[in-house]
């Protein structure tokens, strides 16, 4: 499809005018209306472009934030609290979307990436597709906790000191590093200037990224949950089918985002946030947001100096950063040939074992690191590693998978749950 | 709680923080119904206002309330001119003047509530080393909420059997750690109430809670009524997509 | 399935999913527009903005034939207490002199204040002859430095290129001494 463009039928001779010297009705009509997208999709694949409509509900309730926040430690905490909560038209509406809309983010773009690793949509040809997703979750990462440092409350204050700590545990440079990131020998004032230039910039980043990722996609298509390569007569036009199926997806999830949004706004703030910032006073327990959780317990729980030449604070760094940046190498990690869980019978049981082993880790890094929440966080991490390391490359070897079928009108899939309505 | 039991699904399982970090945490906050509370809660203005005289003549003396502005005090359902009448009662600092100096003149309803001490260092002194902390946004700012607030206090008592007690502080069973700096603010009758309502200890408590419940959060009411009509829009729209999803995709029989 | 009928029924069938489509569409876009509103509204003067947009000005201590300048949502506003003289001068003026016709009673509530918006309606400097010394142009009023507009003791436009009165803010007297602008 990336070969020939379908022409969009023109009622304007305007519009075809503009057309013909910048082609860009042209490629949305291929990229959004007539994309042949597989008939067999399910609800699943709905929460990639609920991610991408988060991604744009953020940007514009973000430039609208600026607008009435004041970047400086001795006033952010009042423009947020103070003046955007209070006195600005809607302001608090803004606020709280924007602040929810960050988990609402997450949550989506990890359904998003659970569904791509059960269905093994990061197979070959869609390596690059998948690294470019992993490169918009680091970005989103580093967005979000930026962002968290804006409103320059207590919890703010104290996750920024925290995290950008993790750099000093880097030999030799760590502490020039650190106090390059501080522009100064604490967080303060300079710190929180600098978060907040990226965290405007990193997002127009972010949808540059997503527009590659988008890209990618389109040139070998989507996956489905067959897994297999399916020919053109089991595809169906994008619009309307698949938007219809996005905006009812849409609505749904708007019914979760706005109970959260209007009934319970500060579920996912800290009430430590709502202190302003205070360099004397750490929090006594100092817990991110929850979507980083599983990555905070990788962090605490290397508790040991590893082979005599790794101290345990720089083993903590390096696990955590490892486990967002071996999924880089998935692709050639899980060397099954055949994508979709539902024809692997043993990777589907590792599949579930790895979602139980994130969220004991979550739970994990909700809680102090002590007894057994260290020790669940070190076998969580172990498993962690396990998994992508050990039993992904091992399992292409030694799982035999079901019958594959050719296409979706297979006799192979007589039976079965996911027929398709034929 | 609330709060809670989110990160808890999020992970996975709400388990207790350990044993030694429980017991600093102070008594389970008694869990009353507030007025506010659920999807179609909403203030009760008379509690409020008597909440206000509650804070005024009590709390303001060592607090202050640095987002409250006496316009804002029209949340609470009083009319401009108690409003302008309320502000005129305090001084507030203004200028330069032409001639370079600065002056004071009554406050206006645009004015900030005026805080009891020019500065943190003034509050400290006067109150024993300890900081008397802002009051504007507690409810959201603790742990528990409205109920930890109310029973905070109302939760004064004698320390138990045998507890040692400490230089200037008092104790206090909701407390994390048990012993407050604050002395306790409230008795039966420390003030009149305008509308007559006896001033129990209890009654001040409930309506000074409710009316900081207000101050954290004077959107609270907007935001619910407009949640309503978000969900019932969003919900039609739901079904309605439902159905037109239904129908597109029956083409494909 | 039900949709069976729809089939068998094409042109019924057709025209309910068009009645569907447009429904579908048409509240898609009713919520969007209505959730850019905030987004749009937020742009508005906010509450504190608000708070201080009217300004009450204590007329006490003005003597006569005293002018004071107090600021109004960032502008200037004239508040004259005009001497017997020059009520008679603003008041006797042929209206057909005027470039812009308006007689004294239109302009003043109170014959003795004359409050008007120190912007003068040429290319919006801040006319001369508030304060004392400075030149109160040939009709005893303002006189505009920039390009010489002439303003009279009811603040109407005289001579030069200025083409309207001065603005009259919405004031009302609140006392006999007290005056809320705005």
């Amino acid at each position: 499809m990336s070969t020939e463009m379908q022409k969009p039928p023109f009622k304007s001779g305007v519009l075809r005018w503009i057309d013909e010297r910048l082609p860009v009705l042209t490629w949305a009509y291929n990229e959004l209306v007539v994309y042949p997208a597989p008939r067999n999709l399910n609800y699943w694949w709905n929460f990639g472009s609920l991610a991408g409509i988060m991604l744009v509900v953020q940007i514009m309730t973000g430039v609208i934030l600026v607008m009435f926040y004041t970047p400086h430690a001795d006033l952010a905490f009042d423009s947020v609290e103070g003046y955007i909560m209070r006195d600005v038209n809607w302001g608090w509406l803004l606020r709280y979307i924007h602040a929810n809309g960050a988990s609402m983010f997450f949550a989506l773009v990890y359904i998003h990436i659970f569904r791509g690793l059960y269905y093994g949509s990061y197979k070959k040809p869609r390596e690059l597709l998948w690294i470019l997703g992993v490169v918009i979750l680091l970005l989103m990462m580093a967005t979000a906790f930026m962002g968290y440092v804006l409103p320059w409350g207590n919890m703010s204050y104290w996750a920024a000191t925290v995290i950008t700590n993790l750099f000093s545990a880097i030999p030799l440079v760590g502490e020039p590093l650190v106090t390059w990131l501080w522009g100064g020998f604490t967080v303060d004032n300079p710190t929180l200037q600098r978060f907040f230039s990226l965290h405007y910039l990193l997002p127009f980043v972010i949808f540059a990224m997503v527009f590659l990722h988008l890209l990618a996609l389109h040139q070998f298509g989507s996956n489905n949950p067959l897994g297999i390569d399916l020919s053109k007569k089991d595809k169906i036009p994008f619009h309307p089918y698949y938007t219809v199926k996005d905006v009812f997806g849409f609505c749904v999830f708007l019914l979760v985002y706005g109970y959260f949004v209007f009934y319970a706004p500060t579920a996912f703030i800290s009430p430590t946030n709502f202190i302003p910032a205070d360099p004397l006073q750490t929090p006594t327990h100092i817990v991110p947001e929850w979507y980083f959780l599983p990555f905070y317990a990788i962090l605490r729980a290397i508790t040991f100096d590893f082979l005599w030449i790794v101290p345990a604070k720089l083993g903590g760094v390096i696990a955590m950063f490892a486990s967002i940046f071996v999924l880089f190498f998935l692709p050639w990690l899980d060397t099954s040939k055949v994508r979709s869980a539902r024809f692997r019978p043993i990777y589907k049981w590792f599949f579930w074992l790895l979602v139980i082993d994130v969220l004991v880790l979550g739970w994990a890094g909700a809680n102090p690191p002590e007894g057994w929440y260290l020790v669940a966080a070190q076998l969580g991490t172990l498993y962690y590693f396990l998994h992508f390391l050990v039993i992904l490359p091992m399992l292409g070897k030694i799982e035999r998978p079901l019958p594959l079928p050719t296409s979706l009108s297979d006799p192979v899939l007589r039976g079965t749950r996911s027929q398709p309505a034929s | 709680m609330r709060r809670m039991l989110i990160v808890s699904l999020a992970a996975f399982a709400l388990a207790g923080t350990p044993g030694d970090t429980r017991a600093a945490e102070g008594a389970r906050p008694l869990d009353r119904d507030w007025p506010q509370e659920g999807i179609f809660g909403t203030f009760d203005r008379a509690a409020l206002q008597r909440g206000f005289q509650v804070f005024k003549e009590v709390c303001a003396a060592c607090h202050a309330a640095k987002y409250l502005r006496f316009r804002d005090l029209a949340g609470i359902g009083l009319d401009q001119q108690t409003i302008k009448a309320i502000a005129s009662e305090y001084t507030v600092l203004d200028g330069p003047d032409d001639s370079g100096e600065m002056f004071e003149r009554p406050a206006k309803p645009f004015d900030v509530f005026p805080s009891p001490f020019p500065n943190p260092q003034a509050a400290r002194a006067a109150n024993g080393g300890a900081l008397p902390v802002d009051l504007s946004l507690i409810v959201k700012a603790r742990e528990g909420g409205d109920d930890y607030i109310y029973s905070l206090l109302v939760g004064y008592s004698d320390p138990p059997e045998g507890e040692e007690g400490l230089e200037g502080a008092y104790y206090n069973r909701y407390f994390p750690g048990g012993w407050i700096a604050m002395p306790p603010p409230l008795s039966d009758d420390i003030i009149e109430y305008a509308d007559g309502t006896p001033a129990t200890v209890e009654q001040m408590a409930a309506d000074v809670t409710q009316f900081l419940a207000w101050l954290a959060e004077p959107e609270l009411e907007e935001r619910k009524q407009l949640g309503l009509k978000f969900m019932l829009f969003v919900l039609v729209m739901t079904g309605i997509f439902y159905a037109y999803k239904r129908r597109v995709w029956s083409r494909l029989h | 399935m039900a949709d069976s009928s729809v089939r068998h029924d094409e042109p019924a069938g057709g025209r309910r999913r068009d009645f569907l489509e447009l429904v579908a569409w048409s509240t898609f876009g009713v919520g969007t527009l209505a959730a850019i509103w905030p987004l749009i509204d937020s742009l508005n003067p906010s509450a504190a903005v608000l708070a201080v947009a009217s300004t009450e000005v204590d007329l006490e201590p003005i003597e006569v034939g005293q002018r004071i300048t107090v600021m109004w949502r960032g502008k200037p506003v004239f508040v004259s207490r005009r001497t017997e003289e020059e009520i008679q001068m603003a008041q006797s003026v042929p209206l057909e002199e005027l470039r812009d016709p308006e007689p004294d009673e239109a302009r003043v509530q109170n014959p003795e204040w004359l409050i008007v918006i120190g912007i003068c309606t040429h290319l919006g400097c801040v006319p001369l002859g508030n304060r004392a010394g400075e030149p109160r142009g040939q009709w005893a009023g303002w006189f505009c430095p920039c390009h010489g507009s002439h303003y009279d003791t009811a603040g109407r436009i005289r001579k030069g290129p200025a083409p309207r009165n001065l603005d009259l803010p919405p004031y009302r007297f609140v006392s006999d001494t007290q005056v809320l602008i705005g």
